[in-house]
């Protein structure tokens, strides 16, 4: 069998005003796989996630989500956000977006909302299906607070958490709309080296619980030892993609983050 | 700091109450003996009393903050009415008291004092319908008024043309309004903070002047009058029964708004909500749908205006265009931030406070609103965040032993 990219983006292109974003980006992600997208700042990494979720209409370009298990791909183009969530892209944010006058808990069970269905006339008369919904989503939040080890914390308001832990909080939410493929923007930014490290450990049981990851990341040795493949992009255009040895050794790639040696 | 520039400071503030009161407590024209009295004395007065008051609210504001260092423990943030409600035991007390005092009031108390909490319960559905818009979903919404206008004048006009009675409008008039509230809701889907409060603004004194000046539809300024009181199984009332069984009609109803909105926030929609208030974009990226839950809350909350409008049309047996000015939607507006956003207790409070509040004052006749003012000044300075801020519902969880 042949193994088909979960998500598979071609021509990616954005465009704003007069300024070139994004140029011509072809990025795939196999299932189970752990992806990273790495590059200087400015290199249009945020804008590439913002395509992908619909937050930027881009301008070109085609972008293909494909279930896993034999199923017809899904056009993602023109989706809204919400709707791109449904169909299984969920993401985290560079700058912490959590609900922070919500219970961590409460900010997981907002993640539950696009696979329930209850509206007002369950909310108002709390009938069985209701009941048995709100149980479901209370008992998978929970569970996946455990997962990323925010049990504890769970009556706690979102903003009175450690920095470290607000990160991993948005990892589960995200996580609670079932993706296909978790997209994790900067996950390790401001973090100090004991939260990095347990942050690896998460991702990596997260990895091996079968789930597909895109990240965008600026530490190197957080992206090295976890990625199958990276993509380095510059300027809006992917100048190199590969296995960590590849990439380590890719003259382009080094020259994007070091600069040219000028001869004399 | 020196007491002396303490003093400096309180003394230059009530010099300067002295000016701005100048013209209103010094000096007295007589204009039919032609006369200019100058009360120099009240001066005096005004002086010492700012002084004073000054020392008072400063006191208090230091004790605020020294309180803000120290306490950072959640369970003493709690107030007293929260702890009531979280004890099962001392909230049924709670509720028995509640209930023994709103069936006796209208027996004990006059007819002037019921139809008077009439009203401000009508206020307090009022509040808890612009709740869900402002407290829940953060929306601004400064035209809810709109919405009670509609509910009103649809019974008003039902009533006029089809002789329909009070208990056939009530759906219709709550559900006519809802219509209105989705109908605002979609062009300003894209707003957000003033812009949108701008926007709502004009929607309620669009409404209004349409009334006002679409004569053949509305009878314009002169309204409609000899509405229908509400109706119990064809039996006729007097007046001051009328007037025992409207108020008791209106327990009932705020009773129902409250069941109805405690049960919307505790749900999965309430959450959307308040996720939408708190961050937009993560909200969407989440999987939730603005568009939907943005117009649900716009629609739910016209409803309960809607529905009181048909209320206050029947209460009143007359509408006219002047009953639905902006002051309204600002009174509303307040209850809601006075009594601390999103909270049902809170709002109940703040509309009992607000409305009852001039109603008493009256023995203070022209300073009434005086009087008003000054209390609302000192409720945002001392509790900004409302008499009684929401407090997120907890979740109990007992893990299920597992299966496997």
């Amino acid at each position: 069998m042949i193994k088909q990219p979960i998500l598979d983006v071609s021509g990616l292109t954005m465009d704003f005003g007069g300024i070139r974003a994004l140029s011509a980006l072809d990025l795939d992600v196999m299932s189970g796989e752990i992806v990273a997208l790495i590059g200087p700042n400015g290199a249009g990494k945020t804008t590439f996630f913002n395509c992908i979720t619909g937050i930027y209409t881009p301008t070109e370009g085609n972008i293909w989500l494909t279930p896993p298990g034999g199923a017809k791909k899904i056009s993602l183009n023109g989706l809204k956000p919400n709707q791109i969530t449904e169909k299984g892209l969920a993401r985290t944010f560079q700058n912490i977006r959590l609900f922070s006058k919500m219970t961590v808990l409460e900010n997981v069970m907002i993640g539950r909302h696009c696979r329930t269905k209850a509206f007002i006339f369950g909310a108002i008369f709390r009938n069985k299906a209701t009941l048995r919904e709100e149980q479901d989503i209370l008992e998978t939040s929970y569970a996946i607070l455990e997962k990323v080890g925010l049990a504890d914390y769970a009556d706690e308001f979102a903003d009175n958490l450690p920095y470290g832990a607000q990160r991993r909080l948005e990892i589960a939410r995200a996580l609670a709309t079932e993706p296909l493929l978790l997209l994790l923007d900067e996950p390790a930014a401001g973090m100090n080296p004991q939260e990095t490290i347990e942050l690896e450990h998460l991702i990596r049981e997260i990895s091996r619980e079968g789930q597909a990851i895109l990240l965008i990341e600026h530490d190197m040795k957080l992206v090295m030892s976890l990625s199958d493949r990276i993509f380095v992009m510059d300027y809006g255009k992917k100048i190199a993609q590969g296995t960590p040895s590849e990439i380590r050794e890719n003259p382009a790639v080094i020259k994007a983050y070091l600069g040219e040696e000028v001869d004399a | 700091m020196g007491l002396l520039k303490e003093l400096q400071k309180g003394a230059l503030i009530s010099l300067w109450f002295v000016f701005l009161t100048f013209p209103v407590m010094v000096i007295k024209v007589d204009p039919i003996a032609r006369t200019v009295a100058w009360r120099w004395l009240n001066a005096l007065y005004m002086a010492v009393g700012t002084f004073i008051i000054y020392y008072i609210a400063q006191f208090f504001l230091k004790r605020k903050e020294n309180q803000k260092e120290t306490n950072d423990n959640k369970e003493q943030n709690l107030s007293v009415i929260h702890r009531i409600l979280q004890n099962p035991r001392q909230r049924i007390i709670l509720g028995a008291v509640l209930a023994v005092v709103a069936v006796l009031f209208p027996q004990v108390l006059s007819a002037y004092q019921t139809n008077v909490m009439t009203t401000a319960l009508m206020y307090v559905v009022l509040g808890l319908g612009l709740n869900i818009v402002v407290g829940l979903a953060g929306l601004l919404d400064l035209g809810f008024v709109a919405f009670y206008a509609v509910g009103a004048y649809t019974y008003a006009l039902l009533n006029l043309h089809f002789g329909l009675g009070f208990w056939t409008v009530l759906p219709i008039g709550g559900l006519f309004a809802a219509t209105f509230g989705i109908l605002l809701g979609f062009p300003v889907l894209r707003l957000r903070g003033d812009y949108l409060a701008i926007v709502t603004l004009g929607f309620g004194e669009i409404i209004r002047l349409v009334l006002e000046n679409w004569g053949k539809f509305s009878k314009g300024p002169s309204g409609i009058s000899n509405i229908s009181r509400p109706g119990f199984f064809g039996v006729d009332f007097d007046l001051q029964s009328s007037i025992i069984y409207t108020y008791y009609l209106m327990v009932i109803l705020v009773m129902v708004t409250i069941f109805v909105v405690n049960r919307l926030q505790d749900s999965r929609l309430g959450r959307a909500w308040i996720a939408l208030r708190e961050d937009e974009i993560a909200c969407q990226a989440m999987g939730i749908d603005k568009r939907k839950t943005k117009l649900v809350a716009f629609s739910l909350g016209a409803f309960w205006a809607g529905i009181m409008g048909v209320m206050f049309a029947a209460k009143t047996t007359f509408v006219n265009p002047a009953s639905f000015t902006f002051l309204e939607s600002a009174i509303i507006l307040s209850i809601v931030v006075l009594g601390g956003m999103g909270s049902i207790v809170g709002v109940l409070l703040g509309a009992l406070i607000l409305i009852l509040m001039p109603e008493y004052l009256r023995a203070l006749s022209q300073y009434r609103m005086l009087a008003f003012g000054a209390i609302l000044v000192c409720m945002m300075i001392f509790r900004p965040q409302g008499l009684i801020a929401n407090i997120r519902r907890t979740y109990t969880f007992k893990k299920k032993p597992q299966s496997h």
